[in-house]
């Protein structure tokens, strides 16, 4: 019991419920002494901020930073001697591997959670008439999958970064450890917030949360906006460390165009997701304080305009599908070399193509308004600037065919996803096109047409990949394979299922089926459809529920592998699995190209031999 | 082995200082947006019209800001030079002038300005754009107050100093912003327009 008590999560939770407790009662003191009646949304909000603020402190995130700045000395991150064991990954440390580990286990967590939500309301869709579920359960459970999944994904893209950036560029951590894992604990506490939104009320808006019903709505909203504001401070934070990291800390002789792919992609990613994800943190913050200090913005009874939220929400959300699946095309690219065996085709115009993405991403938020009364001078250059992202888009397909043109092809489990991925990313990138013109996007607009071309171009461009990169890097972190006979399993039943159920959605919305709506009309003759796409998401969950078992019983039982098991070139495979604990025992230097797979004497990175004491 | 390891640590050390500053770039690029977003926030609701606000006193805390940069540089310099005194007296003024500026913008134009956070878009756009800027004045005077402390106490030398480039560029891009704001709130447009 008191081993349970002296982990760094168990601490953390503590505090964050005492910090709310004190934080509301705080609050309701301070408005009781000016003479003011008890509001429970505002004390809701400043104690949700204050639980924030002393998990974080509560756990020692900020320890160190308080030293420093009484100018007490500090170790520096890389002197830190953190005693290994499983107690490591359940409160702070400095080591990118853990943290990467540990933002792994919460996207998981997350990605459990979200798809749970799923569930039930798709077990509500199957049939017309309202089952089980009352109109506001059910808006808040839409709401409550897109954004947990969205939190989910932002963590797995940065349990991957953060475990494998450091060894794939040569370095022996981030650039900034200490801020590494302040990033990583900051997204607990805001996933924490973030759920609890389904306990105080929930939320009538969908993901989006759009002004005036987000102003007018219950109070769920609140906790929601908050746990938003948090992770996506979380992910700032860390995608700022990243850029950090690939800029400085690579190893001698890898230049920019001799990185990995993979860095490339996260090196775009990061550039949007630092600066963009202020966006949605500000207009989410707008509507908290229009709601708790009735400030004007949005609500166009007080004089606010609604349009306005929407451009900011979107400049932010349209960008970060790229963060979401830039990492995911990288991975792609990543390993398609390996297992083909022949060099990554156009392997510049593949690394600008992700810096393409970010930069043109950023000019075509509108397509998301196009019914939405802005401006309407804006649609058509939005309408173009969108096809144009079909340009880079497009590289990275010709690449991907052209690497595994003529290859020796294998087909391990990770292979298999990332076909799945390539295939599944295409349906996505051809149902974008139709929502991207406007006279089409008309009638597309809010209907399950758009609900299937986004749930193919995230899973093809995040989950499939991040799939591939677990069974890929798995003995990396473990020194153990994951099972082939279960990751084949998976992936066999997760690709039609999913087919299915993305085909069912866009079939259902041409036939008229809105989005977010919790009934229909059993007259519309979609119902068969819909109870079809009810099974293949549970087809679908079944298929994650043995990826899950796999996990369980790979890292426990699995064949040992220490080597290079897919005869990799990269860095992180020249060193033993699992990685040891400062990465490198010798510093490497980078001699040749990344991907010349197949060149005969073709060299990657080499050990410098240490001059023995001289 | 010495002067080899010696020369390998320097190399060190200036990496992982360029790698600080590239951090600290960073920050700003992103808090950047934050104003970046409550700038089309103002012009996008209020357009050519703007708030009725104080002139003068607008500008008399637009010009204490911008002083407090120069003292600010001033005591970063000294600091440079090892004059440490210096580097004490100019941290001195610059917080006290940002305290002046924050007193001036919450203590007075808040208090004088004929409507509330609640009282239309004008409200909310002049309260949320003062607002965010001097808490981030505040969260820099509160950093100022630490490396006041600790140059007092010795800790700062001209070789290792990069808690006080921090805060001083933190000031310097909180000043930037203002240059910023202060014309998107008190000249653009027209008051009632
Ligand atoms: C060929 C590239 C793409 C094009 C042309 C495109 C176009 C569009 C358009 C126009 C919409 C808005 C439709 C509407 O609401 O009426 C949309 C929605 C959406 N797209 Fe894409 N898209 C593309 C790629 C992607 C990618 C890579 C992702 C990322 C994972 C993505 C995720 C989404 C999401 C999440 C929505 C729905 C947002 C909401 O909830 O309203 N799209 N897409
Ligand atoms: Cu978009």
């Amino acid at each position: 019991m008191k081993k349970f008590f002296s982990l760094g999560l168990v601490r953390g939770l503590i505090w964050q419920a005492i910090g709310t407790a004190a934080g509301m009662g705080l609050l309701g003191a301070i408005r009781a002494l000016m003479g003011l009646p008890w509001k429970t949304e505002p004390a809701m909000v400043f104690g949700g901020v204050v639980g924030a603020i002393t998990f974080l402190a509560g756990i020692g995130t900020m320890r160190d930073w308080w030293h420093m700045a009484l100018g007490k000395p500090v170790p520096e991150a890389e002197e830190v001697h953190e005693t290994p064991g499983g107690a490591r990954y359940f409160g702070v440390s400095l080591d990118h591997k853990v943290i990467g580990v540990q933002y792994g286990f919460l996207s998981m967590i997350t990605l459990a959670l979200g798809g749970t939500f799923a569930l039930i309301f798709r077990t509500e869709l199957a049939q017309a008439g309202l089952d089980f579920l009352n109109y506001l359960q059910f808006n808040t459970l839409i709401g409550m999958h897109g954004m947990v999944l969205i939190a989910s994904i932002l963590m797995g893209i940065a349990a991957m970064a953060n475990f494998i950036i450091p060894l794939m560029i040569g370095a022996k951590d981030m650039a900034f450890p200490r801020l590494n894992a302040f990033s990583f604990w900051m997204a607990v506490p805001g996933t924490v917030l973030l759920v609890s939104a389904m306990f105080v009320g929930g939320f009538e808006t969908g993901w989006t949360a759009y002004p005036p019903l987000s102003v007018r709505g219950p109070m769920g909203i609140q906790m929601f906006f908050l746990g938003v504001y948090i992770v996506g401070w979380s992910s700032i934070l860390g995608s700022l460390n990243l850029i950090a990291t690939i800029l400085m800390m690579r190893a001698p002789g890898m230049t920019l165009f001799r990185m990995p792919i993979f860095a490339w992609a996260m090196l775009a990613t990061s550039i949007i997701s630092t600066t963009a994800t202020q966006l949605i943190g500000l207009s989410f913050q707008m509507v908290m304080f229009e709601r708790l200090l009735g400030m004007g913005f949005f609500d166009p009874a007080s004089g606010g305009n609604p349009i306005l939220f929407q451009h900011l929400f979107w400049f932010y959300s349209h960008p970060a599908v790229y963060i979401f699946v830039l990492p995911g095309l990288g991975v792609i690219s990543e390993l398609l070399p390996v297992f083909a065996r022949k060099p990554l085709f156009g392997y510049r115009w593949v690394a600008l193509s992700s810096m393409g993405i970010a930069l043109t991403g950023f000019l075509v938020w509108g397509h998301h308004m196009f019914t939405s009364g802005m401006e309407e001078y804006l649609r058509v250059p939005f309408m173009y600037s969108t096809l144009l992202v079909a340009v880079p888009t497009g590289i990275k397909f010709f690449s991907w065919v052209a690497t595994m043109w003529q290859g020796r092809l294998r087909f391990p489990t990770p292979m298999l996803f990332v076909l799945g991925g390539v295939i599944v990313f295409l349906m996505g990138g051809l149902t974008g096109p139709p929502s991207g013109t406007v006279s089409t996007d008309l009638h597309l607009h809010d209907t399950y047409y758009i609900v299937g071309h986004f749930h193919n171009t995230m899973f093809g461009g995040y989950i499939f990949p991040l799939f591939a990169a677990i069974y890929y890097w798995f003995p990396k972190i473990t020194g153990r394979r994951m099972s082939e006979k279960l990751g084949k399993a998976h992936f066999w039943l997760l690709l039609p299922a999913f087919l299915l159920q993305t085909f069912g959605q866009m079939r259902i919305g041409l036939l008229g089926m809105r989005r977010r709506i919790a009934d229909y009309d059993p007259e519309m003759g979609f119902t068969f459809s819909n109870q079809l796409i009810t099974i293949a998401g549970f087809l679908v969950a079944f298929s994650v529920l043995i990826f899950f078992i796999n996990l369980w019983i790979s890292a426990r039982k699995g064949e040992v592998v220490e080597g290079n098991l897919w005869e990799s070139r990269s860095p992180e495979w020249q060193i033993p699995s699992p990685a040891p604990l400062h990465n490198f025992a010798e510093p490497i230097r980078v001699v040749g190209e990344p991907y010349d797979y197949g060149l005969p004497n073709s060299r990657y990175v080499e050990t410098v031999r240490q001059p023995a004491g001289d | 082995m010495s002067t080899h390891t010696a020369v390998l640590t320097a190399k060190e050390a200036a990496r992982k200082m360029t790698t600080r500053r590239l951090g600290l770039w960073l920050f700003f690029l992103s808090d950047g947006f934050v104003f970046g977003g409550l700038l089309v926030t103002r012009f996008y609701l209020l357009g050519q019209a703007r708030p009725h606000l104080e002139q003068f006193l607008g500008l008399i805390v637009t010009a204490v800001l911008l002083v407090s940069s120069f003292f600010m540089n001033r005591a970063e310099v000294s600091i440079a030079h090892n004059d440490r005194k210096s580097f004490v007296r100019n941290t001195v003024i610059t917080m006290l002038l940002g305290i002046v500026f924050l007193v001036g913008v919450v203590g007075f134009e808040w208090q004088l300005a004929p409507f509330g956070p609640a009282d239309g878009t004008e409200g909310a756009v002049f309260y949320m754009m003062t607002g965010m800027h001097a808490f981030h004045v505040l969260t820099g005077v509160i950093f100022l107050g630490f490396i006041l402390r600790n140059g007092m106490r010795g800790h700062y030398s001209a070789e290792n100093h990069w808690a006080v480039e921090a805060a001083a560029n933190y000031w310097h891009f909180v000043d930037l912003v203002w240059i910023f704001f202060y014309p998107a709130l008190y000249l653009i447009g027209t008051v009632g327009g």
